[in-house]
């Protein structure tokens, strides 16, 4: 353990100051690490990778869209594509993104822990990822898979000739990294608090990720016995959901969408708590009704275990279920729609600063908005059955899933980049991507509503001639979308060694994160931190904040 | 007692060094194994609601399907899995106690009777494959001498009898597996047993496997009675 | 700096669990028992209630819960809760159609 002070100027530039960047070197002390926040970064890069392979087959659906005939892509290679942007992008992107990259690097230190629960599990979490992706890319690399990523039997299991077993396969194990990961933070969040951290003084990123823990804990384990059901059918050639023996597909479709539902909220409640960090910091307020903003965060994780078979409404459920299942739909957005009027009214009155990562949050509460509005339009039952699976969905989890997850996931990236890498990435030409983002994704997605609504199936590579302007527009709007995604890559590798120093705050926020230096030590704090303020406290964390770095 | 010794920076050589006292390093491993037996919970009560479903739908079917079952392996092996847990509890009161060798005694008791289930568990496994009620390519239920019995008056009950199957089989096996990695956990513990790792102020390694064991006994609590049991098979 | 402490122990008493145990062996065979016996619609129900029995038996001594935080106890209760909004809405199809499974 350091003993020896450093002082405000080595703080401020990192230079010769032990940090978990530079504590151990070489590449062992990289893939044998238990480094909570080496680990976050292993997961960055693995994630990324995984993010431009699904971009790059949504880009050839793309350009096969350009054109009402399917001249591009055969039709089996078109289902294998929106079948492998579906699984590279849900599994191995938006399921783990923001609590293995942003969680696992921020959740201790905002507890003040020197790591999480179980270092080692962590390590492993990474690891099963790792494989699973290893596993999916062989079976890219073979042939593919062509049943949607949703697997619906009795396709997938008894006529599909593409790699079913092994993609579920990967699904399988990618399960467990994800189990790992909700333990470790559960167990961290109850356990391992600094002292004086009583839960209401937590910040609403940790309940967020309390939350979405709780989801994948509950969640992802039926996803893994649908999967062994399947595998086992795929093998024997009989199974419990084949026809022939009176098994019952819709059950495969239960079982299926009992994770998978839940699977969107793993998906957006960690989004939701970057934006209240962020909007927290660049208002430079309390986030306004922090009570309802953390109780909201577990209503979902509840309310979003009932809705499942809102994906059913056609396939063959009763009419009753359907009713039930639709009005429970309805009253899952309810704890959305509070967030976001808690976010607004913080808004209110407040001087907000305009930095990259306030434009990725602004962007995201509309988006999320309209999304989530959308997202009503598909839960009344009759609506549903004109839009159902048409372009309309896909505009919907899109407009939730992009322009939520992803847009709050730059956010985080950009609003603790300095912490993570002791520098500051370039603000222009941040925000000149943030920018990009936001149109490219709007001119992408939103004429795909009117085109869903006008009747365009998903998951077709042709479509009727009068549909072509709205895609053409669709297929434009994506290409200034890949812009604005590689612009990110370019500039924050760029400012890893070009990038002007951070200091341990250099947005002035209220957080334990922000009272140690960039990066932090590997230990993440000096001595253990003694809190005795609320969360967002602006006038007692700024009187605290100076005195420590006079330290 | 145990008799661990200090490795020179004054606490207890088990004592990770991100947890503050062994006290909050007992606390996360045991409330982190609960939340794993969470994630079981839901794990096998996904294919037991499955189960379910078709038992109320074709419970014919599954009665004849346990009839196949020999109630006798079944009813032994429940007792069998209850003496291990008792075993395994008596484990973790001896590791309490700081008794390394009761702690190794009971836990390579709790291994034999575990290991006992998985034997009766491969008579039977062999028992069903030689009357062909393997489903798939090898599904021929015309060679157990009951099932063809009662087929040859209701062949629409064949195909539902092989579902039936898939479950026994299904479900057996993954508590199977289950009962495999235990005995490998097992073998781990008692190793560590005999090197004298535990006492009372360090067993919570004993009491998390204890956790996970008493699970896999539960979990067959409730299969004996649903595979072996059901109404109508034994009248 | 938080005072040092140990794990909190409570060594249950030998008796408990022998007498746990003869009561689980008593339940498999009175469950085997009530299964050879005609009790209609009664059958199914009797056979939960019994395994039941026999798992809180298990959870409550010899997993420790009764000794345990509240915070187990929401863990074990929430997962047995969770599991049952599967079975409750997914059969909630089920027992609402007007046709049969296939």
């Amino acid at each position: 353990m350091s003993t020896a002070t450093p002082t405000l100027l080595d703080v401020r530039f990192g230079q010769g100051v032990r940090n978990y960047l530079n504590e151990d070197y070489g590449f062992f002390s990289w893939l044998l690490t238990k480094d909570h926040k080496r680990i976050a970064i292993l997961y960055l890069i693995s994630v990324s990778i995984m993010f431009v392979l699904g971009g790059f087959f949504a880009m050839m659906m793309r350009v096969e869209l350009l054109t009402p005939e399917g001249d591009l892509l055969t039709s089996d290679t078109y289902n294998k594509f929106f079948t492998l942007h579906g699984v590279v992008m849900i599994f191995f992107f938006l399921i783990p993104v923001i609590p293995a990259v942003i969680g696992n690097f921020i959740l201790p230190i905002m507890l003040g822990a020197k790591d999480l629960a179980f270092p080692k599990l962590n390590l492993l979490s990474w690891y099963l990822y790792m494989i699973a992706a290893l596993i999916g890319l062989v079976v890219i690399i073979t042939g593919g898979v062509d049943t949607g990523w949703t697997f619906y039997t009795p396709f997938s299991t008894q006529y599909s000739n593409t790699h079913v077993f092994g993609t579920t396969f990967a699904g399988f194990i990618a399960g467990f990294s994800s189990i790992l990961t909700g333990l470790n933070f559960i167990v961290t969040t109850h356990r391992m608090r600094a002292p004086g951290l009583t839960w209401y003084r937590l910040p609403l990123m940790v309940w967020a990720l309390y939350a979405t823990s709780i989801v994948i804990l509950l969640a992802t384990p039926v996803l893994a016995i649908t999967l062994v059901m399947l595998m086992l059918e795929r093998t024997i050639g009989v199974g419990i959901f084949d026809p022939a023996l009176g098994g019952d597909p819709v059950l495969y479709q239960h079982m299926f969408w009992f994770y998978s539902h839940p699977a969107v909220y793993i998906m957006i409640l960690p989004a939701m708590g970057v934006a209240s960090e962020v909007v927290a910091a660049f208002t430079r307020k309390k986030i306004f009704g922090y009570s309802f903003v953390a109780y909201s965060s577990l209503a979902i994780a509840f309310l979003g275990f009932l809705v499942w078979a809102h994906h059913m409404f056609v396939a063959g459920i009763s009419t009753y279920s359907a009713m039930i299942f639709a009005f429970l739909s309805f009253c899952v957005a309810v704890p959305s729609a509070i967030k976001v009027f808690n976010w607004t009214a913080t808004l209110y009155r407040a001087s907000v600063s305009w930095q990259t990562p306030m434009m990725y949050i602004l962007g995201f509460i509309g988006l999320f908005t309209i999304g989530g509005v959308t997202g009503l339009f598909l839960a009344a039952l009759g609506l549903d059955v004109h839009v159902t699976d048409t372009y309309f969905v896909v505009a919907h989890f899109h407009y939730v899933m992009v322009g939520g997850t992803v847009m709050a996931y730059l956010a985080g990236i950009h609003y603790w980049w300095p912490k993570i890498t002791g520098k500051m990435y370039p603000e222009w030409w941040a925000r000149l991507a943030a920018l990009l983002v936001f149109v490219g994704f709007n001119l992408t997605f939103f004429p795909q509503f009117v085109l869903g609504y006008l009747g365009m199936p998903r998951r077709y590579h042709a479509y009727a001639p009068e549909f072509q302007v709205l895609n053409v527009l669709s297929t434009a709007g994506a290409s200034v979308l890949a812009v604005g995604y590689i612009l990110p890559i370019v500039y924050l590798i760029w400012a890893l060694k070009f990038g002007r120093p951070a200091g341990p705050n250099p947005w002035g926020a209220v957080g334990l994160e922000w009272t140690t230096s960039s990066p932090p030590p590997k230990e993440n704090f000096h001595e253990t931190p003694v809190v005795s303020w609320d969360a967002y406290d602006y006038p007692a964390m700024m009187k605290a904040m100076g005195e420590t770095q006079n330290v | 007692m145990s008799d661990v010794t200090e490795h020179g920076h004054g606490h207890h050589p088990f004592l990770q060094h991100h947890f503050e006292d062994l006290g909050q390093q007992h606390e996360a491993s045991t409330l982190a194994m609960w939340g794993f037996l969470a994630t079981e919970i839901l794990f096998f009560g996904g294919v037991l609601m499955a189960y379910w479903v078709y038992r109320i739908s074709y419970p014919e079917a599954w009665a004849l399907g346990a009839h196949q079952q020999n109630t006798m392996y079944g009813g032994l092996n429940t007792i069998v899995l209850i003496i291990s847990s008792l075993t395994m509890a008596l484990a973790v009161r001896n590791a309490q106690l700081g008794s390394s060798r009761g702690t190794v005694l009971m836990l390579i008791l709790t291994l034999i009777f575990g290991s006992t289930f998985l034997g009766i568990k491969m008579i039977e496994y062999h028992m069903h494959y030689t009357e062909g009620l393997f489903p798939g390519t090898h599904w021929n239920p015309m060679l157990s001498e009951h099932a063809r019995h009662v087929l040859t008056m209701h062949p629409e009950l064949g195909p539902k009898l092989q579902l039936f199957m898939v479950f026994y089989w299904g479900m057996t096996g993954l508590h199977a597996v289950h009962m495999v990695i235990g005995a490998g956990l097992l073998i781990w513990m008692i190793w560590r047993a005999a090197k004298n790792h535990f006492g009372p102020e360090y067993y919570g390694p004993v009491e998390v496997m204890g956790l996970y064991w008493h699970f896999v006994d539960i979990v067959w609590i409730f299969l004996f009675p649903f595979l072996y049991l059901i109404p109508g098979a034994h009248t | 700096m938080s005072q040092e402490h140990a794990p909190h122990i409570h060594i249950t008493p030998l008796w408990i669990y022998i007498a746990v145990f003869l009561a689980l062996a008593a339940g498999t065979l009175l469950t085997w028992y009530a299964s050879t016996l005609e009790l209609g619609a009664l059958n199914t129900p009797v056979a939960l209630l019994i395994a039941t029995t026999k798992a809180i038996l298990v959870i409550l001594f010899f997993m420790h819960a009764i000794h345990s935080t509240r915070l187990t106890w929401v863990v074990i209760i929430g997962s047995f809760l969770w599991l049952g909004t599967l079975f409750v809405l997914t059969f909630a199809d089920y027992l609402t159609r007007h046709w049969a499974i296939y």
